[in-house]
């Protein structure tokens, strides 16, 4: 995801709440200007700085460090902030590197707020400069995007100013060092993190916010008049003008700052108690998907452990019976047969062994498992859990998904949380036929209808985890066969479409489909995301093939794996819900297609390998349990943020 | 407190207050030595690499070296290959640690070996040792320091094998020839 800019090169930001951070080898003064559409700067009170590091939106450091982060809230931004530039300076008059050329090169990463990288720029041929506008964010149609600058400036922070139209720039680069050079006299270390539940939040104040900051910028002159209304914002945002609050609203415990839980000490002799999170990651979000992970490598590995160790006492005892057999003298009597019971005895006592070390370990991941499948924040929780039921479409996507659980034979109850990696890096392929061993329903029309199911339930799990307008899902359904699985999307009003049937259908959606891959892929490679055109959506995009080759020309087959190589990595994602034996007219052209995708089962299978072992294990998936209503409940709620998001597009679009 | 070791000498690992170990790591460090004669300054590079067989009754069963750097089981871990050899610094150059709660319990033997990935012989690298250090503390248990480099491009170092419910340590320092473990097989066999 993250991308490496060069400087001129932008970059789509995929949320607004943002964090910016800046590192380099000597302390430096980070600040920010906020220019209007031409980029001019009206005055000392668009600009947050050291001795006024709150804004609307933004708040900056008020010290010279080293490294810093600047939160920012593009949400709370005044409507008629159109550029926030950031800006780097050396601090004067304290020591230290007069020029940028004498230190390592400053680095800048604009994160979200759980640490992941959104785009990275280091600003390199810096030499005399004491000043360099890094980089800035700026509407484009609506949206924010960053692109990468590096403008540096030998006349330091008063020609940086200057140069951003603000008149008085020479008296504010006066202010700033003041204030910086107090900062530096004043501080000694950094302050001891603070302890969780200090109630303090960090706050970027908008509108009335205190001196010497006047927090509402004034209206640049000649500008039109625009409504002051606040940009349309996704449920459970505080409106700009009151405090941003930095919680994030899906997940339990704060970002970042908040030490991982840690398991108490453990009674002497005893393994010590398993905690939620206990793993490494910059957000519980992150720290859970390595906890799951690490049950998961852990499960397998003892699995090996044990697997091994009685292969080992079956192959030793039947080399020890054939060493007894072998030998004529001792084949027959009671010293064959006590040589027999020897070699059983060992083995049984080897496998007992085995087994106890197995149940030891089985024991610490089930209670593992138990207190960590209750801390699940819904991405990953199973359909059951309760934290369904208070669900909200999110602000920003999760880390990771889960598709379903994985367990083995040792111990069946002893359930893997399946997640992957979210935007899913290939497709899905929910196998509507009879090729595994599992002991399904009979009737393959049954085993259909429950593919289909199993397709909606992880469809519904996507469009719940990606935050309202950012992920969209299409139907192929040629001959209409799913109408009834497909009733939850449908009615809910998830889907931009209803479900393309008939051949015209499916090939108007792949041409749709196949053009969009096209041009993103197009304006990828020339770096020019702007030219896009401004109708695209720009989610991504989900589709859902029925019943495949039904419906399909060979034109169509074709589109169908182009989407399969190309989609994933412009945010178009496939899921197949078919049986392979429907399409082997087809020969073996398409079996890179099938291998490509991720195969899953709609009943319990056997088929998934892990990555360290390899052991077959098996797959369940995420099927809603009878009678709950679920899942319509949160496509639902789905299908209202995306209406909501809807209407509040086309305002906007007849408001300008 | 640590044990200067000898060849085929072999300490019990347990602890000093009779507590049995429970990680242990075995470090290996290397030395190009020095070059007689011009251009004696090039500080050439020597790939020694460590690996760890583990042997079930004399079977191996699982290897743990740079190509598998973490044993099926997951109790074997080799922290990942060195190419270049330390400047003689004394620090593990390469290191596999090893959970002795977690070997699964079929498996009674682990041998270490060092092989020359490059192809020098022993005659170029000085100050070669391994080291048994108790993962929990790190504190060192037992040091043995390869003595008399020779014509040959590997060696079993060490073994570490169980007595009774503990482990034991015995220091082998056979020389051998070959590049990677595969070809030190039949030269453990005698030392199981």
């Amino acid at each position: 995801m993250t991308a490496e800019l060069v400087r001129g090169q932008n970059h789509p930001l995929p949320q607004t709440r943002l964090e910016i951070r800046i590192s380099a080898g000597n302390p430096i003064v980070a600040g920010a200007t906020l220019g209007d559409e031409r980029g001019t700067v009206h005055g000392a009170e668009w600009v947050a700085h050291p001795a006024s590091p709150q804004l609307a939106g933004i708040e900056v450091p008020k010290q010279a460090a080293a490294d810093h982060r600047l939160a920012v809230d593009l949400d709370a931004m005044p409507e008629h902030i159109h550029r926030v530039t950031v800006l780097l300076a050396l601090p004067t008059g304290v020591g230290g590197p007069t020029r940028f050329g004498a230190m390592a090169a400053p680095s800048v990463a604009v994160t979200g707020l759980d640490g992941t990288e959104i785009a990275g720029y280091t600003i390199t041929d810096l030499d005399s400069e004491s000043a360099v506008a890094a980089l800035e964010l700026y509407r484009r149609q609506g949206a924010w995007k960053v692109r990468a600058i590096g403008q540096g400036y030998a006349g330091g922070l008063a020609a940086m100013l200057h140069d951003q139209g603000l008149e008085q720039g020479t008296d504010l680069a006066a202010r700033i060092n003041e204030a910086v050079a107090r900062g530096v006299a004043r501080s000694v270390a950094q302050p001891p993190p603070r302890p969780e539940g200090d109630g303090r939040v960090r706050t970027a104040a908008a509108g009335g916010g205190t001196d010497p900051a006047p927090a509402q910028p004034q209206q640049p002159q000649g500008a039109p008049q625009q409504p002051q209304t606040p940009p349309q914002q996704p449920q459970g945002t505080p409106a700009a003008g009151g405090p941003i609050d930095y919680q994030h609203p899906g997940r339990r415990t704060a970002a970042p700052p908040t030490p991982p839980p840690t398991a108490p000490p453990a009674a002497p002799g005893q393994p010590a108690q398993p905690v939620a999170g206990d793993a490494s990651g910059w957000s519980m979000d992150e720290r859970l998907y390595n906890q799951v992970w690490g049950m998961f490598e852990d499960l397998a590995r003892t699995t090996a452990a044990y697997r091994s160790a009685v292969d080992f006492a079956e192959s030793r005892m039947e080399q020890e019976l054939d060493r007894v057999l072998s030998d004529p003298r001792t084949r027959v009597g009671p010293a064959a047969d006590s040589a027999r019971a020897e070699a059983r005895a060992k083995q049984t006592d080897l496998v007992e062994q085995a087994r106890i070390a197995l149940d030891r370990d089985l024991a610490q991941l089930i209670a593992e498992a138990e207190v960590v499948e209750s801390a699940l924040p819904y991405a990953y929780a199973r359909w059951d859990s309760p934290v369904w039921q208070a669900y909200q479409v999110p602000m920003e996507v999760p880390m990771a998904l889960r598709l379903g659980d994985l367990h083995l034979p040792e111990r069946a109850d002893l359930r893997i949380p399946m997640l992957v990696r979210l935007p899913l890096e290939r497709g899905l392929w929910i196998d509507a036929g009879r090729s595994g061993s599992f002991d399904g329903p009979a009737d393959s029309g049954e085993l259909r209808r429950l593919a289909a199911d199993a397709a909606v339930a992880i469809a519904a799990r996507m469009l719940a985890v990606y935050p309202a307008g950012e992920f969209a899902v299409r139907v192929i359904d040629p001959a209409g066969s799913a109408a009834g699985s497909f009733a939850p999307l449908v009615g809910s009003g998830v889907l931009a479409e209803p479900p393309a049937a008939g051949a015209q259908g499916v090939s108007a959606v792949l041409a749709a489909l196949t053009q969009r891959v096209d041009l993103v892929q197009m304006a990828i490679r020339s770096g020019a995301t702007d030219a896009l055109p401004p109708d695209m959506d720009t989610a991504e995009q989900l589709l859902i093939v029925h019943d495949f080759p039904h419906g399909f020309d060979d034109r169509a087959v074709t589109q169908l794996r182009y989407l399969a190589d190309e989609g994933p990595s412009v945010g178009v994602h496939l899921m197949m819900v078919a049986d392979r034996e429907d399409a082997r007219a087809y020969g073996p052209v398409l079996d890179p297609l099938w291998r490509s995708l991720l195969r899953l089962t709609p009943v319990a299978d056997d088929h998934l390998a892990d990555p360290w072992v390899g052991h077959a294990w098996t797959y369940e998936p995420p099927t809603v349990p009878p009678g709950s209503r679920v899942l319509d409940q949160v496509v639902g709620e789905v299908g209202r943020a995306a209406q909501a998001l809807r209407a509040a597009r086309a305002r906007q679009s007849y408001g300008s | 407190m640590t044990v200067n070791m000898s060849k085929g000498q072999a300490i019990s690992l347990q602890k000093a207050d009779g507590g049995t170990l429970t990680a242990v790591r075995m470090g290996l460090g290397w030395q190009a030595a020095p070059r007689r004669g011009l251009f004696g300054s090039r500080t050439r590079e020597i790939d020694l690499d460590a690996s760890a067989v583990l042997f079930a009754d004399k079977q191996p069963t699982d290897v743990v070296f740079f190509r598998h750097l973490v044993s099926d089981d997951g109790s074997v871990r080799h922290t990942g290959d060195n190419l270049v050899g330390g400047a003689g610094q004394g620090g593990d150059d390469e290191a596999i640690l090893v959970d002795l709660q977690r070997v699964p319990v079929h498996i009674d033997q682990i041998v270490f070996t060092v092989n020359s990935f490059t192809g020098q012989t022993f005659a170029e690298v000085q100050n070669a040792f391994c080291r048994l250090v108790d993962e929990t503390n790190g504190q060192e248990l037992a040091r043995y320091t390869l003595t008399g480099g020779g014509q040959y491009t590997a060696q079993i170092m060490a073994t570490v094998q169980r007595a009774g419910a503990s482990w034991q340590m015995k220091a082998v320092g056979e020389p051998a020839n070959g590049r990677t473990f595969q070809d030190l097989m039949p030269h453990i066999l005698p030392h199981l």
